[in-house]
């Protein structure tokens, strides 16, 4: 085997500024394959639906469990802006970690191979991703310019080749594509087989789908934004916490300057859910999203708005008094957006930086 | 991929910068051949052409340049001699590849038919107002992800199709001093939409558009000073794609990036990218100050089709940038004799 150059850089491992969320209601089976890339890292474990359940975590794997018995002793009434019997009850994890960094990933994802028949690391990518800057505000068309054997194309203004630091790494998924219900049950048999070999930055101004299944962040830049919304039980909608999180998170990233990086690394999706039971928990969905892209592309966040959770807030503001009127469901969203800020800020009290004085030069 | 392909409804324009054509139409004869070649001599270049037989083909040279632009004063020299291609053609759709480009292969060792993807890509809709993450939709084995909203799946008109490079990627003077060794060896293997407002530098090496409603925006306007023969000594192109990026933006139509490949050859010496450097430095300036430019164009409701776009780009330029450097103003006057020529012997 070939000895590796020493010139090419090695992706640290972070193994202590990244914890691993998973929401579950079955069990963590799924772990055993990813063993070799996770046993380093901590893991919060969210477990949605029954809290009697008791969920077996595979041994050897530095965890914390939490079941909704948790949620309502550690957050009080502040509890009810998270969901209930939906996986959108993850980001409960992502506010009770400490840690700089988050990758979530769902219970039915593999570890998937490239083209060349090598296992992927994905938490490795994800770690790349978000290490290296993203660039926002001009379309590189070589992709990813910080990426090995890439760079710059001519015509990229030197002034903006420094990036925006990276605050979302958006991973993708070979074999069962996320689909919404209809395609789901128009294309029943599709495969998403093409391993398409690029991270790029999704430009500034523009919207996306965000999909929870296989999603890093940086908890410090962005954390606050990534509210997964009311879904599930007692709500009338489903399949769209992570849609909600991402729009919210793209408009304050665009605020901030930050950027928000999708493609590698693939997942191995394994299993497709039931479209029947989809299209019930996506039906509202469909239709309000005609009225939320426009809100999403038009939405204005105030000079004021310097830190992720006064952003935050007064987008709360603007779904009360815009989307309020399409349902009372986005009133009740508000009030929730509201309630999971007050929470992140009690569980994550600011750090009050210490006065240090610089220390004597040491010498080399 | 069997779209049908409306062999006369493409023209392929090749700039001839230099006298021997022969390898580069033998290896692109199989998906040449059922087209019509728009060959454009630069007008600096002396000597004959050297062409394959059995191309359907038409060269054009300075003296065709002169009778067409009747004392306009436009520099067709260089790598701008294509816009004259695309200004006399009368088909639907350009293709157009650099002479140093042959065939790529794709992951699989396939050759690839750049004219045929650039005419699927023209031929398929582009989905400028949201990105989806699984690329283009329209791909076999794609589809719109979920959350995509559905009002928007019927996507917009794609005007242009930019390619790109296996082997020497297009880098700028600086980027090929410090890594001249560095080859581009990713096949990324898709098509996208560049979205609605943002920018991207487009480079001519590879592209296909619809000239029938594009055209007049690809316009030779910003010349460089010492302009040269090399790629990174020019800027045209890239002027010429924000032009005509803005005004996709504007007429409610898309770009789209990514495949075909083409395999370029041209070798990089640094020695010749040192010398380019003190050419094109004046360039890596020029677009610091032409980003915040395109970046602020609005155009008015009555601009409806890219000619008046033109118009309205080169008016803003001689206010906003005339000032700055001389170039513009020459840019201004280019792009609005431009127009007008197109009217004339464009449409």
């Amino acid at each position: 085997m070939a000895k590796e150059s020493s010139s090419i850089p090695c992706t640290p491992l972070l193994k202590d500024e990244l914890d691993i969320v998973i929401p579950t209601i079955r069990n963590l089976d799924f772990l055993e394959m990813w063993r070799p890339f996770f046993q380093p890292y901590h893991l919060i474990i969210v477990q949605d639906g029954d809290p009697s359940k008791t969920i077996k975590v595979p041994e050897g794997f530095d965890h914390e469990l939490y079941n909704r018995n948790d949620i309502n002793r550690i957050l009080g009434p502040k509890a009810a802006c998270i969901s209930f019997k939906d996986s959108a009850c993850r980001c409960f994890g992502y506010m009770v970690s400490k840690k700089k960094y988050i990758y979530t990933i769902d219970d039915d994802c593999f570890v998937a191979k490239d083209p060349t028949g090598k296992e992927i690391n994905a938490l490795e990518q994800h770690i790349k991703n978000l290490l290296s800057p993203a660039t926002p505000h001009f379309f590189n068309t070589l992709y990813d310019p910080y990426r090995e054997g890439a760079d710059f194309v001519r015509g990229y203004p030197f002034s903006l080749r420094e990036g925006a630091r990276t605050a979302v790494s958006h991973g993708l998924w070979l074999n069962i594509p996320d689909y919404d219900a209809p395609t789901q049950l128009v294309k029943p048999r599709e495969r998403n087989t093409r391993y398409v070999d690029a991270v790029l930055t999704i430009p500034k101004g523009t919207l996306f789908p965000m999909c929870g299944m296989n999603l890093a962040f940086d908890r410090e830049l962005i954390g606050p934004a990534m509210y997964f919304g009311l879904m599930g039980d007692g709500q009338p909608i489903g399949r769209y916490d992570d849609m909600w999180a991402g729009w919210c998170t793209k408009v304050i990233c665009d605020h901030l300057g930050l950027g928000i990086k999708t493609g590698l690394p693939y997942i191995w999706h394994s299993k497709a859910s039931n479209p029947f039971v989809n299209l019930k928990k996506e039906y509202k969905g469909i239709f309000w999203q005609e009225e939320l892209i426009p809100f999403f592309q038009s939405a204005v966040l105030s000079k004021e708005c310097t830190t992720v959770q006064k952003c935050y807030i007064e987008l709360s503001k603007q779904v009360r008094e815009k989307l309020g009127k399409i349902d009372p469901y986005f009133t009740k969203l508000a009030d929730a957006m509201v309630t999971w800020i007050e929470a992140w800020d009690d569980l994550n009290p600011p750090k009050v930086a210490a006065e240090v004085p610089n220390g004597p030069a040491k010498a080399k | 991929m069997s779209l049908k392909l409306e062999d006369n409804e493409v023209d392929i324009v090749v700039a001839a910068l230099r006298p021997n054509l022969n390898t580069f139409l033998e290896e692109w004869r199989s998906f040449f051949s059922n087209f019509h070649l728009i060959i454009v001599k630069d007008p600096n270049l002396e000597e004959d052409l050297q062409i394959p037989p059995g191309f359907d083909h038409q060269v054009y040279t300075k003296s065709d340049m002169d009778r067409v632009l009747n004392g306009a004063s436009i520099n067709f020299s260089g790598h701008s001699c294509r816009y004259f291609g695309y200004l006399i053609s009368r088909k639907k759709y350009i293709i157009s590849i650099d002479d140093d480009c042959l065939p790529a292969r794709d992951n699989s060792g396939v050759i690839v038919d750049a004219v045929a993807q650039h005419i699927s890509n023209l031929q398929t809709p582009a989905t400028p107002f949201f990105f989806n993450t699984l690329y283009d939709p329209y791909r076999q084995g794609a589809d719109f992800v979920r959350g995509y909203p559905f009002s928007l799946r019927d996507g917009v008109e794609c005007l242009l199709s930019c390619g790109l490079w296996l082997n020497i990627a297009d880098y700028d003077a600086p980027t090929q001093i410090v890594k001249p060794h560095e080859r581009n060896t990713r096949y990324v293997d898709a098509v996208m939409t560049v979205p609605l407002r943002a920018m991207m530098p487009l480079s001519g090496i590879n592209i296909g558009f619809n000239r029938e409603v594009l055209g007049p925006a690809l316009v030779p306007g910003l010349r460089l000073d010492g302009e040269g023969k090399r790629r990174w000594e020019t800027i045209e192109d890239i002027w010429s794609g924000m032009c005509a990026k803005v005004i996709c933006d504007h007429l409610g139509c898309g770009v789209k990036s990514g495949l075909p490949y083409v395999w370029r050859g041209v070798g990089s010496d640094a020695d010749n990218a040192m010398d380019s450097l003190k050419k094109e430095w004046e360039g890596v300036k020029l677009m610091e100050e032409v980003v915040p430019f395109f970046q602020s164009v609005k155009f008015p409701k009555t601009a409806v089709t890219a000619a008046d776009c033109v118009i309205e780009i080169s008016r803003m330029a001689r206010e906003n940038l005339a000032s700055l450097n001389p170039v513009y103003a020459q840019a201004a006057d280019t792009m609005e004799a431009w127009v007008d020529l197109w009217k004339v012997a464009g449409s």
